[in-house]
């Protein structure tokens, strides 16, 4: 009996290791690749960084592009996206799930579709249609979902309604409590939202390649463009790139998902103690 | 107190609802009316079916995708049920390392396709080491499901984890005091439990491969699935009213994916791309 | 001059937009520096009633709540001047105790030094000077609930609402604050409406209690009054335990199945007729109001069909008396085994004439159930 359990115990194990192997050996082999001097020979060939400066004299733009699109996406869905989330929380019933419904279409509807659509629609602006902006529109529309999401989670999670009724017995009025009691408290969602917003923001290819145009490349729409062109080490050097820059987003991600799952945790153990 | 509230409510929303109809109510009404606006009008959304090319791609699209959705479902469900039931050290590194590619775009992942399985792939060193043929899958349907498994995995892990995590243990124990052997116990109570989060993660799964394009576009350009044919169709062809009628007909089905996962598993399906 | 703030509830009704009638049009007024506890099952409309009275949920059109005469049935809960505690305290999870008590004296821009001043008091008073910088995640039930108090108290408000406050806690911290609560609700003699389904804490902090049934006042008076004269079979049910038996009213005494009982048990302080009354009528008593005793002074006589022994006394099921057994408590300090033949005697007042016509009033279910 123990002995079949180790068994099973460590088949598990080791599928579960094959599939992390599946999802990480391919990453680990394109940072090595963009610091190998040819691929092709191998590692013996020797390291270098001459890639990556590669890299960085053909692409740059594309880079700080992509920081200036995920930047402003960020202040515009944080503007329009929470207090929306909010106001959604507070309508509650059929009317908000609908709406909520509605926004989240964006990402069910694929990139390639909604991308489309702009150009059908907003095309014929040509300054529009030829600046950054119009990329913004997309991640906009693509990243609004995860920044209302995200906050009405929170708010779902705290009992917000009778912390408001509690702020509104001791006098405070409706902008106040958003300001002293909803806000504070809905600030690990909105944290959560806005690392999930430029992480998406950095790497959406699928409407960016539809909506840019020749001088405004995007960081993923320059890596495909090094796929299809340029030889294998300087678009592994120019992945690599990418990789440094996401990675801490993800890493924050995990630990704020981390800390507060152990928050809620340690919240819900204090209050069984009792006194 | 609520009467005098909804104003403030409704401005509060506004900002968002202007944007949200300008630039995607409005331009997918006008898509939709586009596609209509061919020689064949509303017939040109029955293209579909009367198009060889076209139905072939559906098809293929959606057999990969329920293909990519029910590989990724089993191995989430064995890897999360297993991180969440054992205790070991090196568990939450492994969980990191799990979750980690879950914001890669579909062209990194098609990259990372080439890499295992392209002409210089590490799969084709080892096959050629082993047999001295040289194994190359990445820029056929092969390598799609390769990278559409790839980018499946971490999404599906996630939902399965937070839902084992949910399930209360005392109903384990219930079982296990009535003589129920492990096999029985997963079958009986944690499958069942874990329900509605494999109907919710496999309905984004199929929605996100239906939908993908970035993975599709930096493999070939010669597989035919839909996204890589309305792609197709728009650039190379000019034929946008058939471009927006495959978008529109794409953009339905993982709507309606996404629709009915939701109303089986009778919660909020979270989508996400 | 804040301590004496009367309240006074006219014609309020509450109909949600679903079409439930939380609340049938209630009157209700309550003194200055009166306490008051709404008291009722889960679903009376109690917490309605305390919402509407705070300006948390709105009226039906035609009520008014009036504070020291003066209609603030308008007025957001903001605007109104109260203190409130929470069932679940609704503190700030973002703010450390000592903001939590000075929120509302923020709100209302007192100066830092006043604020200070005002904050430490609350924290002196309710005995948790210690706990000023800690955060809420990191304080005990009873700890929160203390800080709640401090923070509505805070204001001086005119009106001090409390919504079943003390229901998260377990029952020996219940006990105690219980009385924490009494004391301070007396020393500051601020007009105080408590709402809660435990009928010890009710009777324990109450000037006045007002049961509530099914969005109805069902009786209201003092707790004595409550407990000794219900006035219909649903308080004397909900208040403590009683006994029902169905008879009728004759000039000899009270009929029950041929048993006559004699005037001089009827607890007549109440008023209720004791006149001959040829309809069926129904009386209760207490289990604390009986006696066993020899079978020549017994009213009637029974078999024990179960007992519990809680310590102090014995409570006893008597069958063969009424058609539900009869609840009997004694302080026998022997065993008395089932089976056994008692002999029951009610004590004298112990007996008490319902109104019929109040129990129609009721609505059915509540009828039904107390004639289960």
């Amino acid at each position: 009996m123990m002995l079949s359990r180790k068994l099973s115990f460590y088949l598990q194990l080791l599928f579960t290791l094959l599939v992390c192997a599946f999802l990480i050996v391919p990453v680990v082999l394109s940072a090595l690749a963009g610091v190998t001097a040819n691929f092709f020979v191998g590692l013996e060939s020797g390291l270098t960084l001459s890639w990556l400066a590669q890299v960085i004299d053909l692409y740059t733009d594309t880079i700080y592009l992509s920081l200036l699109i995920a930047f402003a996406c960020l202040v515009i869905t944080l503007i329009i996206g929470v207090p929306a989330a909010y106001a959604l929380a507070r309508m509650g019933g059929r009317s908000a799930r609908i709406i909520e419904e509605t926004i989240v279409l964006p990402v069910a509807v694929p990139g390639l579709a909604i991308a489309l659509a702009l150009i059908l629609s907003y095309g014929g602006f040509r300054e529009f249609r030829s600046s950054w902006l119009f990329i913004l529109v997309g991640h906009v529309l693509y990243t609004l979902p995860f920044m209302i999401r995200s906050v009405l989670a929170v708010l779902s999670s705290i009992d917000f309604k009778t912390l408001e009724e509690g702020a509104a017995s001791l006098g405070a009025g409706f902008w106040y409590r958003l300001k002293t009691v909803v806000l504070p408290n809905v600030r690990p969602g909105i944290l959560a939202g806005s690392l999930m917003v430029v992480t998406l923001s950095i790497g959406e290819f699928n409407l960016t390649w539809m909506l840019h145009t020749p001088i405004t490349k995007t960081l993923p729409v320059g890596l495909a463009d090094s796929y299809a062109s340029m030889r294998l080490e300087v678009a592994s050097a120019y992945t690599l790139i990418f990789f440094i820059m996401i990675v801490p987003l993800l890493i924050a991600m995990q630990m704020l998902s981390a800390s507060n799952k152990a928050k809620t945790t340690k919240h819900s153990v204090t209050k069984n103690i009792g006194s | 107190m609520q009467q005098a509230v909804i104003p403030k409510l409704i401005l509060m929303m506004l900002p968002m609802a202007i944007i949200f109809l300008a630039f995607f109510l409005v331009p997918m009404a006008q898509l939709a009316v586009v596609g209509a606006s061919g020689e064949q009008g509303l017939a040109a959304y029955a293209s579909i079916i009367n198009t060889p090319r076209h139905l072939q791609s559906m098809i293929a699209t959606v057999m990969l995708s329920a293909v990519v959705t029910l590989a990724a479902l089993v191995v989430a469900t064995i890897a999360g049920l297993f991180l969440v039931r054992n205790e070991f050290p090196g568990r939450q590194t492994l969980i990191a390392l799990l979750t980690f590619p879950l914001a890669f775009p579909g062209v990194v992942i098609g990259f990372l396709v080439i890499l295992i399985g392209g002409r210089q792939g590490l799969v084709g060193d080892i096959s050629k080491a082993l047999t001295g043929d040289k194994l190359v899958f990445a820029y056929s349907m092969v390598g799609l499901f390769v990278g559409y498994l790839y980018f499946s995995i971490p999404r599906v892990i996630l939902t399965i984890m937070a839902a084992a995590e949910k399930l209360d243990p005392a109903l384990e124990e219930a079982a296990r005091s009535l003589g129920a052997p492990t096999w029985r116990v997963v079958y009986d109570i944690i499958l069942p439990a874990l329900k509605p989060g494999l109907i919710a993660s496999g309905a984004i799964c199929f929605a996100t491969s239906m939908g993908a394009f970035g993975t599709a576009f930096t493999l070939a350009t010669k597989i035919d699935v839909l996204p890589m044919t309305i792609y197709t169709e728009f650039t190379l062809n000019a034929n946008i009213a058939g471009a927006a009628t495959l978008s529109i007909v794409l953009g339905v089905v993982t709507w309606l994916a996404l629709f009915i996962a939701r109303s089986l598993s009778g919660s909020t399906v979270a989508a996400s791309g | 001059m804040n301590s004496n703030t009367s309240v006074q509830v006219i014609n309020c009704g509450k109909t949600f937009e679903d079409g439930t009638q939380a609340l049938q049009p209630i009157n209700l007024e309550i003194k200055g520096g009166e306490t008051l506890v709404l008291l009722g099952p889960s679903g009376c409309g109690k917490t309605t009633l305390l919402r509407i009275i705070a300006g948390l949920e709105t009226l039906d059109a035609g009520g008014q709540v009036l504070f020291n005469g003066e209609d603030v049935s308008h007025l957001p809960v903001e605007k109104r001047n109260i203190g409130m505690v929470f069932q679940s305290y609704a503190l700030f999870p973002n703010m450390t105790v000592r903001d939590n008590i000075g929120y509302g004296l923020k709100v209302r821009r007192q100066s830092l030094a006043d604020r200070q001043t005002r904050i430490q008091e609350m924290l002196a008073m309710m005995h948790i000077e210690n706990l000023a910088e800690r955060q809420i995640s990191q304080l005990s039930g009873g700890q929160r609930q203390r800080v709640a108090l401090a923070r509505a108290i805070a204001v001086r408000p005119k009106v001090l609402l409390l919504d079943e406050p003390l229901t998260a806690l377990d029952a020996l911290l219940r006990e105690r604050l219980r009385v924490e609560i009494d004391t301070l609700l007396r020393s500051l003699g601020i007009t105080a409406i408590y709402v809660t389904h435990d009928q010890s804490e009710a009777m324990a902090l109450a000037d006045r209690i007002v049961v509530m049934s099914n969005g109805r006042i069902a009786q209201q008076g003092t707790p004595r009054e409550i407990y000794q004269q219900p006035s219909n079979s649903f308080v004397a049910d909900f208040i403590g335990t009683a006994n029902k038996i169905n008879g009728r009213m004759t000039d000899q005494g009270f009929e029950v199945e041929g048993v006559v009982l004699p005037k001089s048990i009827l607890n007549v302080v109440g008023g209720n007729s004791t006149s001959a009354n040829p309809i069926q009528t129904q009386a209760i008593f207490r289990p604390e109001d009986t006696e066993i005793v020899s079978q020549d002074q017994a009213h009637f006589n029974g078999q024990v069909a179960s007992t519990f022994f809680m310590g102090d006394r014995t409570r006893l099921l008597v069958d063969g008396i009424s058609e539900s057994p009869i609840i009997v408590e004694t302080t026998f300090k022997q065993e008395i085994s089932i089976g056994t033949e008692i002999s029951i005697r009610i004590k004298d007042q112990g007996l008490m004439l319902l109104p019929d016509e109040l129990i129609e009033d009721l609505p059915k279910e509540i009828v039904e159930k107390t004639e289960q």
